[in-house]
C-alpha cells in the first residue's frame, strides 16, 4: 500500500542555518502521525514544506506516491489547520467552509448541501450564519477542521491547533480530535510541542530535535523504550543522573554518580563501554516507596532517605526523597492510601529495578 | 475625589468644546445665516432663499459642481488603484527596515508645503520643463510640449497630494490581517485573484472606505492644485466660492455655495457608505 505521505531526505536551509536536516518518514493511510519537538526544532518548517509554503532545499515530498515538488499550495491535496485557525473573520461559518468548494467551482446548492453535511459530522448543525467571532474556542476549532475536511484532502496538517485553548478545553479537544480523525478516516499530521497531546492522540510519533528525527515510534515505544537521551528527557518526566560506567553485563550496567552513589541500570539503545561517561534516566512512577526495607528486597536499587518535599497534585502527587548522599529523587506516590498521611521529614525506603531505567552515553 | 475627577473631565473637555464651537459650529451658523440673506437695497437685507435659487438657476454653477464632484471621485479611484499595491507591499511583503523606509518615503513629500509641491510639478510639466526637454532631446517631439493647464495635469497633482491619506489607513488595515489567513486562502485552493477578492479586499474595506472619504473630501475642497495645474476649462467649485467672496464681494452667494458643497459632499459620502455597507463608526474607528 502506498503511504499517504512520504518524505525523503527532506532538507531546508535558511541562509546559514539548517532548519531541517535530511528527514525521512512515511505515514500510513488513515493514521494519526505527530511530530513532537521543542520550539525551534524545525517541525513547523516541515509542515510548511508539506503544505507548499516553503520549497525544500533538498529531498522529496510525495503524497499518494506523487511528488509535490513545484506544485503550488493551492494545487496540493493537503489542507492545513493553522495555529490560530485563521478562519476568515469577514465571512460567516457557511462561507468559511464553502470557500474551498467555491474555488473548485461547485454549484451553490451543492455547496450548501456539503456544508450542512460537514457541520452535522462535527456536531454543530445549524450554525451556518454565525460569524467566527461569535463561536467558542472549541467550536472554532471544529469549524477550522470542517473547512479543510469538506475538501476531502489526502492529508490534513494540523499546526499546534490546541495551543490557544485553555487547559480544560484542550483536554476535551484532544479526545474530540482523535474521534474526528476516526470519523473522517483521513491521515492527520499533527505538530506540537506538548507531549501529552502527541501521546494521547497519535498512532505514530516522531520526536524531533535540532532539525532531525530522534526517534519514530508509537507512544508506548517512546515512553518505555527511548532510543536517545533526548527522547528519554523530552517525553515524560525523569530523574536524571550523570556518572561513569563501572560494570557492563549485556545490557545491564552499573553506574557511579559524581557523589558516589552506585546505580544499577540498563541500556536501551547503543551499548556503553566500561569507564565511559553516561546519563541515566528514571521515571518517577518506576520507583516504589515503602515504610519497611524488607518490602523492597527484590529491587537491585535500594535507598533509605527522608521526604524533603510533598508535591500534591491529586492523582499525580509526588514526593521528593533525599537520600544520605546525592540529589533529590522524584517519586510518584501510590494512590492506594497507605501514604496519605506522609509528612515532610518522614523516613522512607525507596527502590527500583535497573531494567526500568534507560542509560545513554553522556553528551549525545 | 469624585469632585476632582469631575473637574479634570471638564478641563479636558474644554479644548474640544472651544475647538468645535469656535472653529466649526459658530462659523457655520454664521455662514448659514449669511446664505439666507438677500440684499434688497443699500445696507438693507431680507431673509430669503434667493442665493440658493441663484445656484440652481445658473447651469454653470451646477455644472461646475458636478464636474468637481466627478473629478474628485475619479481622483479618489485613481489614488486607490495606485495606493493599494503600494500599501500591500509595505504592509505584507516588505519586512523590518525596508518597511519603515518605504512608509517614510510616502511621508517625505508632505515635509514641504502644498504650494512648493505643486510648483515642483509645474517645473516638470511646463513647456520649458524637464519632461518637455527630455522628449525633444530624445527626438520624440519636434517642439516644446505643454503638459500643464489641463485635466490630466490637475489629476496628477490631486492624486499626488492625496496619496498619503490613502496609504496610511490601508497599511494599518492590511497590517492587521493575519498572514495565516492569506495563507489559508491559498491552502484551501484559492488563486491570487480570489484571495484578493474574497479575503484581502473585504478585510481592508474599512480602510478603503475611510481613505476614500478623506481623499474625496480633500480633492473636493482643494483650491491650490486645480488653480495652478488646471486649465481655464478645469474650473473647480472652490474657485467659484473664492471668486464670490473675494472678487465679487458677494458673501451671501459665496456662503450659499459653501453650504451646497457641504450638503452635497455629505450626501455623496453617505451614499458611498450605504452602497459599500460600511458605517462611519466602523471606518473611522479603525
Amino acid at each position: 500500500m502506498t503511504p499517504d505521505l512520504e518524505c525523503q531526505g527532506l532538507t531546508k536551509q535558511f541562509d546559514e542555518t539548517t532548519a531541517v536536516r535530511g528527514v525521512s518518514f512515511s505515514v500510513a493511510p488513515g493514521s494519526f502521525f505527530s511530530i513532537l519537538g521543542p520550539s525551534g526544532c524545525g517541525k513547523t518548517t516541515i509542515m510548511r514544506m508539506i503544505a507548499g509554503f516553503l520549497e525544500p532545499t533538498d529531498g522529496d515530498i510525495r503524497i499518494k506516491g506523487k511528488s509535490m515538488l513545484n506544485v503550488a499550495p493551492n494545487k496540493r491535496p493537503v489542507n492545513m489547520v493553522f495555529q490560530h485557525l485563521a478562519l476568515f473573520p469577514m465571512m460567516n461559518v457557511a462561507d468559511n467552509i464553502g470557500y474551498g468548494l467555491r474555488r473548485k467551482g461547485l454549484g451553490k446548492s451543492e455547496i450548501a448541501r456539503k456544508v450542512g453535511e460537514v457541520l452535522d459530522r462535527i456536531g454543530l448543525p445549524g450554525i451556518e450564519t454565525r460569524k467566527p467571532d461569535e463561536l467558542s474556542g472549541g467550536q472554532k476549532q471544529r469549524v477550522a477542521i470542517a473547512r479543510c475536511m469538506v475538501l476531502e484532502p489526502d492529508v490534513l496538517l494540523l499546526d499546534e491547533p490546541l495551543g490557544a485553548l485553555d487547559l480544560k478545553l484542550r483536554e476535551r479537544m484532544k479526545i474530540e480530535l482523535k474521534s474526528l480523525q476516526a470519523e473522517f478516516d483521513t491521515t492527520f499530521v499533527y505538530i506540537t510541542h506538548d507531549q501529552s497531546e502527541a501521546l494521547v492522540m497519535s498512532d505514530q510519533i516522531a520526536v524531533m530535535n535540532a532539525g532531525q528525527f530522534e526517534q519514530v515510534g508509537s507512544a508506548r515505544d517512546l515512553y518505555y523504550r527511548p532510543k536517545t537521551a533526548f527522547v528519554a528527557g523530552f517525553v515524560g518526566d525523569s530523574n536524571r543522573w550523570r556518572g561513569t560506567v563501572e560494570r557492563v553485563d549485556g545490557n545491564r550496567i552499573a553506574l557511579r554518580t559524581a557523589d558516589g552513589m552506585l546505580i544499577a541500570g540498563a541500556t536501551q539503545g547503543a551499548p556503553l563501554a566500561t569507564g565511559s561517561a553516561a546519563e541515566i534516566f528514571l521515571r518517577p512512577e518506576a520507583v516504589r516507596v515503602a515504610q519497611d526495607a524488607a518490602d523492597l528486597a527484590h529491587f537491585d536499587n535500594r535507598l533509605r532517605g527522608e521526604v524533603s518535599s510533598l508535591l500534591f497534585n491529586g492523582a499525580a502527587s509526588r514526593i521528593l526523597v533525599r537520600g544520605e548522599s546525592g540529589p533529590e529523587i522524584e517519586v510518584t506516590l501510590p494512590q492506594s492510601g497507605e501514604f496519605a498521611n506522609l509528612t515532610k521529614g518522614a523516613p522512607v525506603h525507596i527502590g527500583w529495578s535497573g531494567d526500568q531505567t534507560a542509560c545513554f552515553a553522556a553528551g549525545s | 475625589m469624585a469632585q476632582g475627577t469631575k473637574l479634570g473631565f471638564y478641563l479636558l473637555l474644554t479644548p474640544l468644546v472651544l475647538w468645535l464651537g469656535l472653529l466649526i459650529i459658530i462659523p457655520h451658523i454664521d455662514m448659514a445665516l449669511l446664505s439666507l440673506r438677500e440684499r434688497v437695497g443699500v445696507g438693507e437685507y431680507a431673509t430669503s432663499l434667493a442665493n440658493y435659487r441663484g445656484f440652481f438657476g445658473e447651469p454653470i454653477y451646477m455644472w461646475t459642481f458636478l464636474r468637481t464632484a466627478m473629478m474628485s471621485m475619479l481622483a479618489t479611484v485613481v489614488t486607490l488603484i495606485i495606493a493599494f499595491p503600494v500599501s500591500y507591499y509595505i504592509a505584507k511583503i516588505a519586512k523590518g527596515r525596508v518597511q519603515s523606509v518605504l512608509f517614510l518615503l510616502c511621508l517625505v513629500p508632505f515635509w514641504v508645503s502644498e504650494l512648493v509641491r505643486t510648483f515642483g510639478w509645474m517645473i516638470l510639466l511646463r513647456e520649458t520643463g524637464l519632461f518637455s526637454s527630455l522628449l525633444q532631446w530624445t527626438g520624440l517631439a519636434d517642439g516644446p510640449v505643454e503638459m500643464l493647464y489641463n485635466d490630466v495635469a490637475m489629476m496628477v497633482g490631486l492624486v499626488y497630494t492625496s496619496m498619503l491619506f490613502m496609504v496610511v489607513p490601508l497599511v494599518t488595515m492590511l497590517e492587521s490581517l493575519d498572514d495565516a489567513v492569506i495563507e489559508a486562502g491559498y491552502d484551501l485552493g484559492g488563486s491570487g485573484a480570489s484571495v484578493l477578492r474574497e479575503i484581502v479586499i473585504p478585510h481592508a474595506m474599512p480602510g478603503i472606505v475611510s481613505g476614500s472619504i478623506v481623499v474625496f473630501m480633500l480633492s473636493l475642497g482643494n483650491y491650490l492644485t486645480p488653480t495652478m495645474l488646471g486649465g481655464k476649462d478645469s474650473l473647480w467649485f472652490t474657485e467659484l466660492i473664492y471668486s464670490q467672496f473675494i472678487v465679487r464681494f458677494n458673501w451671501e452667494l459665496g456662503a450659499a455655495f459653501g453650504f451646497m458643497l457641504l450638503i452635497l459632499s455629505s450626501l455623496i459620502v453617505w451614499v458611498t457608505l450605504r452602497l459599500t455597507g460600511q458605517t462611519l463608526e466602523k471606518t473611522m474607528g479603525s
